[in-house]
């Protein structure tokens, strides 16, 4: 079955030089979870926003493959981009705060969604609303449609996102760290909303985050970003049981695993920083920071098949 | 090249213009700006009928040349805005940190003088004061200078209240910092960019107000060369002698829009080098 | 080392110059002992109340009520000089806890210079010695903390709260603004200088796995109070307050197939400013009871462990 979203060899740039995004290949299928997992700087942001060509002006944007079921994202003209954006695909942020208008309603804002794609009036607008509210479990929905976005919690908010983004019914929602700024408790809350609304709906989710525990319990397929590229990218399962590319691994080692983790030893740690990458570079971005380096890696990358759809760039031979 | 880094461009030249001109008026007036000659009353500038290349901007009502009277007066300008935001910038900043850091009682005291001198109307005192001492160069700066604080005290006591929170100045306390340490050191660095902004703005604004008192006789006393008087002298003239109150009129209007222009560029240029 | 003997902070809320009649119940009654050496782990969401309670144990917010000791002193009475060589603090935002105008040597140098009584050499050397100690390159003192990373301005906020060789240091979630390579440097960091120095931490985070790593004991703070205190493998493994096991469950291990709980908090979120009657936990506890509507659950109970529940056996 063709996925929902699919995308292969994204490059994008800024008028800086720095090249963001380095040849980036990914697919998500309907009623999938696919985590895009990196630390700062790593690109995932950059790719979320360039699926949706929400990037800054004079951002350079290429890819041999990028489609939302059979449309080609790159051809659409911004128009029809515009179409698609809230509609077929939506998106939600990090900061519900600034993602919601403080001047304006929830009611409006959600009911103006409808309006804007499906040319309804706005009491449908907010009848639909009030039943996505209920449908996050927001107690109260008509009450809550005549507040205001600072009347409301973290928690509260990030749902009020995730029904706007529903509002037309979306086959594809991308989440860009949707949990980070909220406290622990909710954060459960929040994400196991979208695993059931993903079920009850089918949708293809896209959801970035740094948080590794996030992606163990959340994700069916996980990419693993480093300096614009993908690293690894396989199940789950697999990544999680066999890491195979060094700064997987590093990573991993990183996160201590309470019960698990010995306490009186340090924790697994990635000496260095992330290098900056300009145009031209090459190699593997990795090599200054990893146990396993050698000559080869200052050239060209393989990619390395470890089982099925369990894959890496690496020199090393799969471990 | 942008329009913002053309706009401030030309503000840097046309203050540094003026700024040279003012510190070498004595080599560049042609003429004594004090000298009367009654015999060379209204002589018109240069590229009018009448006028000739030993006055290039004319003469005024008194005979005196006009061009040597604008580049001193040049002096006076930026005499009165330099002393008066000196003066102004460290009253308002003093009350404006000293309230936002403090906050509580302090702080109701400073909202509270910030007030009422927001209530005072400027005209009305410089008429007072001059009724009482009489006008000079002294009386104006220190009537401006002790009532053109309210900005900087208003922009240093937000600026005060934001940083105050921030984790370097708790930490700089913890470090066991004194207070005046803090306020020095900790704080007014960190705000010090946009009371440089203030000060560009109050610095035009002082000018023209000097301008302004001395048209109304209150400011600098004649013969002193200050543009706001030469356009007050003028105003008699004005039908029949343009370029009595043009000169200094398009003079005032040049310094200010330069001044505006620089200051417009600074808030760009240390409102980006603060968000690193 | 350091106590803390029932220890307010409240806040009223002031619109201008009337005073109006909210009260922030930031800290509501804190109390806890901790031996030289320890690390107290201090847990909880926001709203809870502990940065306000780290700011009060480093001295810069005085109790509304009740007292914090150090050694036996209390801190209301030291002046700043002595308390600076008894506490420091390292913050959250590395981007913040800098002062961007000041070279790093004399970020870290400022605890000695504040002393009065340090020589300009003896500084220097000081400093000079702390940024080897936490890994940075002598040439850094010369630059400004916009030109240095994340984990190197940490460990410039490290190096500044060390300089003084203090007894004690506050560490207000250190690593949550960092990427999870560069947290795992800064916590072994963290770990090897406690060593080194002989240091008693006190570390406040929301986040739990971090904690159970780095902590000997454990304090879960819920709307200004500690509603649950034990040594850190006691609480991991035998939470008795609900809101604590609440926590646990919602901690996301990186160990795929495990599902997401339900915690089954609710809507309902905790606001200082409204302090519910009986026990503050009861609007949003999954197994709460009328008796949880009226009847505060508070007091010591035997073996020094704190569970402020009624049903905490």
């Amino acid at each position: 079955m063709r996925p929902v979203l699919e995308i292969e060899n994204l490059r994008v740039g800024f008028q800086d030089g720095t090249a963001a995004v380095r040849g980036v290949s990914l697919k998500v299928a309907r009623g999938e979870t696919h985590c895009l997992v990196g630390e700062s700087g790593c690109g995932k942001s950059v790719t979320a926003l360039s699926t949706m060509n929400l990037l800054a002006r004079g951002a350079k944007r290429s890819a041999d493959v990028m489609r939302f079921h059979d449309r080609d994202l790159t051809r659409l003209s911004d128009r029809d981009m515009a179409r698609l954006r809230g509609d077929k695909m939506a998106m939600i942020f990090q900061e519900p705060m600034t993602s919601l208008n403080p001047a304006y309603t929830i009611g409006s804002q959600m009911a103006e969604v409808l309006e804007r794609h499906r040319h309804v009036s706005r009491a449908k607008g907010l009848e639909r609303a009030a039943e996505l509210l209920g449908r996050v479990g927001i107690t109260a929905p008509g009450m809550r449609l005549a507040q205001y976005p600072h009347q409301l919690s973290g928690g509260l908010r990030q749902r009020v996102m995730i029904a706007m983004a529903l509002m037309c019914e979306p086959e594809l929602l991308i989440a860009d760290e949707p949990t980070t700024a909220l406290d622990v408790t909710v954060q459960a809350q929040i994400l196991r909303l979208l695993q059931e609304l993903q079920r009850e709906l089918g949708l293809a989710l896209l959801l970035i985050t740094h948080d590794l525990g996030i992606v163990a319990r959340m994700a069916q397929r996980v990419s693993v970003m480093y300096a614009g590229q993908v690293v690894e990218s396989g199940s789950a399962e697999a990544l999680f049981h066999s890491p195979t590319h060094p700064y997987t691994r590093g990573l991993l080692a990183c996160v201590p695993i309470p019960g698990k983790t010995p306490r009186d030893q340090p924790l697994g740690s990635i000496p260095g920083v992330v290098p900056r990458i300009g145009a031209g570079f090459a190699g593997c971005a990795f090599r200054d920071r990893c146990t396993h380096a050698v000559a080869a890696c200052a050239g060209t990358i393989p990619r390395r098949t470890i089982s099925t759809e369990h894959e890496t760039i690496c020199t090393m031979a799969a471990a | 090249m942008t329009a913002r880094t053309l706009s401030t461009g030309l503000g840097i030249a046309i203050v540094g213009f003026i700024l040279f001109v003012a510190l070498a008026a004595g080599w560049l007036a042609p003429h004594d700006p004090f000298a009367q000659d009654l015999m060379k009353r209204m002589i018109p500038p240069s590229w009018m009928d009448g006028g000739s290349t030993e006055h290039w901007l004319g003469t005024d009502q008194l005979g005196r040349d006009y061009l040597s009277r604008l580049v001193y007066g040049a002096r006076i300008s930026l005499l009165i805005g330099t002393l008066t935001v000196v003066t102004s910038g460290t009253i308002g900043t003093t009350l404006g940190v000293v309230g936002g850091y403090f906050g509580g009682r302090t702080d109701d005291v400073v909202m509270f003088a910030i007030t009422c001198r927001l209530a005072i109307p400027l005209i009305l005192v410089a008429l007072t004061v001059v009724a009482l001492v009489g006008s000079s160069l002294t009386v104006v700066v220190l009537t401006l200078g002790l009532l053109l604080w309210e900005r900087f005290a208003v922009v240093a006591r937000t600026t005060t209240m934001q940083v105050r929170n921030l984790d370097y100045v708790a930490a700089a306390r913890a470090a066991g910092a004194s207070t005046p340490h803090i306020l020095l050191k900790e704080i007014l660095p960190n705000i010090l960019t946009h009371l440089v902004v203030v000060a560009t703005l109050e610095m035009a604004l002082a000018i023209l107000l000097e301008a302004a008192l001395s048209f109304l006789g209150l400011g600098v006393p004649p013969p002193l060369p200050s543009w706001g008087l030469m356009i007050a002298e003028a105003k008699d003239y004005m039908f029949f002698s343009p370029w009595v109150i043009v000169v200094p009129g398009v003079a005032l209007f040049v310094l200010v829009f330069g001044i505006n222009l620089l200051g417009d560029g600074l808030r760009d240029l240390l409102g980006v080098s603060q968000r690193r | 080392m350091i106590e803390a003997r029932d220890a307010y902070r409240h806040f009223s809320g002031r619109t201008g110059m009337f005073s109006a009649d909210r009260v922030v119940r930031a800290v509501d009654g804190v109390s806890f002992n901790l031996a030289a050496g320890g690390v107290l782990g201090i847990v909880g969401e926001s709203g809870c109340g502990k940065s306000t309670l780290g700011r009060m144990i480093l001295g810069l917010l005085p109790p509304s009520a009740g007292d914090i000791l150090v050694e036996g002193q209390s801190l209301a009475k030291l002046d700043r000089r002595e308390r600076a060589r008894l506490i420091q603090p390292i913050f959250q935002d590395p981007f913040s806890s800098l002062n961007p105008r000041q070279r790093i040597r004399e970020i870290v140098g400022l605890p000695l210079a504040a002393q009065g009584s340090v020589s300009a050499a003896k500084q220097r050397a000081e400093v000079m010695d702390m940024l080897v100690r936490v890994g940075l390159p002598a040439e850094m003192a010369e630059r400004y903390p916009a030109q240095l990373s994340g984990g190197q301005r940490q460990r410039v906020a490290i190096a500044r709260a060390l300089v003084l060789r203090p007894r004690i240091v506050v560490c207000d979630e250190p690593t949550s603004a960092l990427d999870v390579s560069v947290q795992a440097q800064i916590l072994n960091l963290l770990a090897d200088l406690r060593r080194e120095l002989g240091l008693t931490y006190i570390f406040i985070s929301h986040n739990l796995a971090v904690v159970e790593h780095v902590a000997t004991e454990v304090a879960v703070m819920y709307l200004g109070r500690f509603v649950e205190q034990a040594p850190s493998e006691e609480l991991f493994a035998r939470p008795r307050h609900p809101y604590t096991r609440a926590l646990l469950e919602s901690v996301l291990t990186a160990e795929p197939g495990i599902p997401i709980s339900d915690v089954g908090l609710g809507d309902s979120y905790p606001d200082p400013a409204n302090i519910p009657s009986g026990c503050r936990f009861h609007p949003r506890c999954p197994v709460a009871t009328a008796r949880c509507r009226t009847e505060t659950p508070i007091g010591p109970r035997p073996g020094g462990r704190i569970a402020e529940c009624h049903f905490a056996d």
